[in-house]
């Protein structure tokens, strides 16, 4: 029989507010196996913990209840505390009466009645607790940096930089992201190759970091210290390591009409292309959906022109097997789709277009060379209506659209009016807002210098309709502020849309066994406290992916992130979690089940000889479960149709019973 | 009427007995009444050519009795299969429950096998039954001497809405093979569906009330082979358990239900054995139907190692939520 205590905490009122703690401390009295309970203001400081401590010492006891809060929260710092009095750290268990109990209740019956019936269930558990050993586990010292934007770039450059080597793996041929199409970054106006373009050539040149481009990962095993990862190298039909990237093949590519997504599509490139004069790796990609000669069999033209001969029109996809300690990940955002928001006809006209088309016509290397002209008819534009918050800040009721602020559209408009002002003085420029947002270092200035020192005509409302008429697109908005409708015949009209996690992050989630929100953006282990950490041990966040971000945020984020991967990947070895899945030789049926549904691979089957009642021996199937692999995840129990699979620490019996106690 | 004739049977299971391919033969031979037909291993030709049956009777499905009986030698073991238990035999494989290569799979084409309460509530005092004829079942009785009866109208639910007449399992076949057949096997679920929640709870109330706990289901269930079934097991708590509420009558059934979910083929044999006419099967083509809607198409049995959806985990995987909302008002 178990000696148990039970200790009730007011966490000031956050607890004691609506849980009568001391009626809690006392019902508890009476339960099987409890032979001391007591309640305290704070049980997680240092005099709390101490109390525990001492009644252990004093009442011989040999298992813990913590009414508290969540045990992600304290759990931790209770097992210590009971390893320090004596105790195995696993003979504690958290009864979640703030969580679960106290913030969801306002009575203080319902609050404390509940919080009885949550202690109850603990105690029944630890009542068949057992006390429990974790194992150690190996650290693969290499990281794995999942997308090639400026977050996974600076990312991969810190941790190289602690000196441990690091995979980039990015979808598309060169690494740079979106910031590599920006022409200018707010607050400061310097154009966005000129400062990223250096870093590209650092993880370039980094002996430490290997660059997978055109590339995905398609499988990931393992926990953390101990990644499997399969990187699916999709075929480029050029020779990586022989491309000079000279060039001479894509000038020379008799297909011309490819949509060129680097330019978003409003300019042509040939099938076989270098994406921008900087890309890393500077090596050229066919498209295989455009190229001739893989469709048909007849060119071949890149073959002959090319004097480096690295075409190899036979090439395919290849996979890739490495194993990684830690993982980060960096995918990053697209603009949501248009198609949806047709008020403001862009499906209509080629003259409304997105802020990041806007970057492209406004940059050297876009598709008009950096003059700003309408996409339509090539004439320069003299009335342009910006509007902001399309999709962004919609109502949660609405079918189009994200509930969320995109956070960097207020700027980057600001920058955009500033610019054109600034370049086309002959320009009226016209912006339509909900609320300008600009927290940031230097960012409400900048705004204001667009409004006070270049003109631009910043109205607070909505645009409600664009019309295409003739050569002018009509733009009918409202001025709030005013109270009077507006009528603006525009050349041009800019869409401020909303960003949105980039589609690989959802099945990437799934394959890391990572949480996200509805949005589609992975969460945090916790929003405050542990803000580049997903829940999930050694699965780390840079960058968009975890919410909408500016670069200064995600430089810093990224650099958050490698800081966490080089204080994991510094370790030798990694205590394991001692609630792990064993298997019950004697009620196993040896299906394999279990093998199919375990996402560590840690579980083998082994044939073993078993003496019958009568006497004779059998040889049976049976499941064995490595206990350095499993990650205690339960997978398995619940899939064992013979009930043989069983969790350490949360055994079928201790759940039945909570399940009992809860009940009665 | 079966197509293929018993002497086809006994003739190649002795062929196979007399080349040394198979040591034994896991067939069928008479019981009691005409009608009770009872497995039984054979170890001769004389044994087969004295006892072995095979008529409209044969309905067990042999694909268990592999899981004890290969186990008994290192030889082949002789065993027929109709389309329906092929699917077991398929499914068990994918478990591992036995070993292929100690199994010489036959099969046998099938025209469906009588359902003996229909043939007892059309016939009483029921001497022979006479199954020679195609379209016809003649039974002598006690009573009304010779009564000629529609063979179809003595099918039995799993027959009418037989699934299959293709044998997705063999080493050898006798006759010709069939097809997948289109069945309203989903058609009673669906009816069932229509009711309200307390419809239907009164409905399932009346039919597992009568539920003897004799175990048959069970023990007849090719899907139920655990080592030690939780209900015959000490520490699992529920050993035994006598219903304590009229509530947890249907425990039994609605445990073994989850349990076979996903692995059952729907072989129906859990109805065919109810001696209290429980219509069990009812109960599992819920979750095949469901399984369906939810995750597209899937048969157990159909192929070796196929993993069946509720424990193959995809990206595109059905959220929880979505899963009760398509599953209607009276999911």
């Amino acid at each position: 029989m178990q000696r148990i205590g039970v200790f009730v905490c007011h966490c000031g009122t956050n607890i004691a507010g609506t849980v009568d703690v001391k009626a809690v401390a006392q019902a508890l009295k009476n339960e099987p196996g409890v032979v001391f309970s007591t309640d305290y203001q704070y049980m997680c400081s240092q005099a709390g913990q101490e109390m525990i401590k001492q009644a252990v010492a004093d009442n011989k006891l040999t298992g813990i209840v913590v009414c508290s809060c969540s045990p992600r929260m304290h759990e931790a710092t209770f097992r210590k505390t009971a390893a320090a009095a004596g105790l195995n750290p696993y003979m504690v268990e958290i009864a979640n009466i703030r969580e679960q109990c106290s913030w969801v209740h306002k009575e203080m019956p319902v609050g404390t009645e509940k919080a009885i019936i949550l202690a109850k269930a603990a105690v029944a558990k630890v009542n068949l607790n057992a006390p429990l050993t974790p194992g150690e586990s190996p650290v693969t010292k290499r990281a794995l940096v999942i997308g090639g934007g400026i977050a996974g770039i600076q990312t991969a450059l810190d941790i190289a930089d602690a000196g441990f080597p690091v995979d980039i793996v990015e979808t598309k041929p060169t690494i740079g992201g979106k910031m590599a199409q920006l022409d200018k970054t707010f607050p400061t106006l310097d154009c966005a190759a000129c400062i990223l373009t250096p870093k590209m050539v650092d993880v370039a040149q980094n002996e430490k970091i290997r660059i997978f481009s055109y590339s995905e990962v398609t499988d990931v095993k393992g926990f953390v210290g101990n990644f499997d990862v399969t990187i699916k190298r999709k075929a480029r039909y050029v020779k990586e390591e022989v491309c000079t990237g000279c060039g001479a093949c894509t000038e020379k590519c008799p297909q011309k009409k490819v949509p060129n997504e680097f330019n978003l599509g409003m300019d042509n490139r040939r099938a076989i292309y270098i994406p921008f004069a900087q890309a890393v790796p500077k090596v050229a990609t066919i498209d295989a959906d455009y190229c001739t000669m893989l469709k048909t069999g007849k060119c071949g033209v890149c073959s002959k022109v090319c004097t480096a001969g690295a075409i190899d029109y036979k090439a395919k996809d290849e996979f890739v097997e490495e194993k990684y300690g830690a993982i980060v990940v960096a995918t990053g955002f697209n603009p949501i789709s248009m198609d949806k928001f047709d008020e403001f006809a862009y499906s209509q006209s080629k003259d409304v277009i997105t802020s990041l088309e806007l970057e492209r016509l406004m940059n050297a290397a876009g598709p008009t060379g950096g003059t700003l002209l309408r996409p339509s008819d090539h004439e320069h534009p003299h009335t342009i209506v910006f509007v902001q918050c399309v999709g962004s800040r919609c109502s949660a009721c609405a079918e189009k659209g994200k509930e969320y602020c995109s956070k960097i559209c207020c700027m980057y408009t600001a920058k955009h009016a500033m610019l054109i002002r600034d370049k086309y003085p002959d320009t009226e420029v016209y912006v339509f807002y909900i609320d300008v947002r600009t927290p940031g270092k230097n960012f409400d200035e900048f705004y204001r210098r667009a409004v006070e020192e270049y003109g631009v005509h910043y109205i607070k409302g909505m645009v409600g309709k664009v019309t295409p008429e003739g050569k002018k697109l009509h733009v009918q908005a409202s001025d709030l502020l005013d109270n009077k409708q507006l009528h603006i015949d525009a050349d041009l009209v800019v869409l401020a849309a909303a960003i949105e996690p980039d589609k690989s992050a959802r099945p990437l989630a799934t394959m890391l066994t990572a949480s996200m929100d509805t949005n589609d953006f992975f969460t945090e282990a916790h929003p405050k406290l542990r803000p580049v950490e997903s829940p999930t041990a050694g699965v780390f966040l840079s960058g968009t992916c975890q919410g909408p971000k500016d670069i200064p945020e995600t430089v810093s984020q990224a650099g958050a992130a490698a800081s966490k991967v080089i204080g994991l990947l510094c370790k030798d070895k990694l205590t394991g979690n001692p609630c792990i899945a064993h298997s019950d030789e004697m009620m196993c049926n040896g299906c394999s089940t279990c093998e199919k549904v375990c996402p560590y691979g840690a579980i083998t089957y082994v044939e073993k000889e078993f003496r019958m009642p009568d006497r004779t021996t059998k040889i049976r199937r049976v499941a064995s479960v490595n206990e350095a692999v499993c990650q205690g995840c339960g997978a398995c129990t619940v899939a064992c149709m013979s009930g043989a699979m069983d969790l350490r620490g949360f055994r079928n019996n201790q759940i039945m019973a909570e399940v009992d106690a809860i009940c009665k | 009427m079966q197509e293929v004739k018993r002497e086809v049977l006994v003739s190649k299971a002795s062929e196979l007995l007399n080349n040394g391919t198979v040591d034994r033969v896991l067939g069928w031979k008479a019981g009691e009444f005409d009608y009770d037909i009872t497995p039984a291993v054979f170890y001769t030709a004389e044994e087969l050519e004295r006892d072995f049956v095979w008529n409209d009777f044969c309905g067990a499905n042999f694909s268990k009795y592999l899981v004890a009986e290969t186990g008994k030698s290192e030889n082949k073991l002789l065993v027929f299969l109709k389309p329906c238990d092929t699917y077991s035999f398929n499914q068990l494989l994918t478990e591992h429950r036995f070993d292929r290569e100690r199994v010489y799979a036959v099969g046998v084409g099938c025209n469906g096998m009588l359902d003996i309460s229909k043939l007892r509530s059309s016939a009483e005092g029921i001497l022979h039954v006479h199954t020679e004829d195609a379209d016809k079942v003649a039974v002598d009785t006690l009573y009304d001497g010779t009564v000629t009866l529609d063979r179809a109208s003595l099918l039995p639910d799993r027959c009418v809405n037989c699934k299959s007449k293709k044998h997705v399992a063999y080493d050898e076949l006798l006759g010709a093979d069939g097809e997948v057949l289109d069945s309203g096997r989903f058609d009673e679920v669906e009816r069932i569906e229509r009711m309200t929640p307390d419809e239907r709870f009164a409905f399932w109330q009346g039919e597992l009330s009568r539920c003897i706990r004799c175990n048959a289901c069970r023990d007849v269930c090719p899907a139920c082979t655990c080592e030690k079934c939780v209900f015959d097991n000490p520490q699992s708590g529920v050993e035994n358990k006598a219903a304590a509420t009229s509530f947890e009558e249907q425990m039994f059934h609605i445990i073994r239900a989850f349990h076979v979910a996903g692995r059952c083929t729907d072989c129906g044999e859990c109805s065919r054995v109810c001696p209290q006419h429980i219509p069990l099967h009812l109960l599992n083509r819920k979750f095949i139907k469901d399984i369906d809607s939810f995750y597209g198409e899937y048969q157990a049995g159909a192929e070796v190692g196929s993993r069946a959806p509720i424990v193959d985990y995809r990206t595109d995987d059905l959220e929880p939520g979505e899963a009760v909302e398509r599953g209607g008002e009276h999911a």
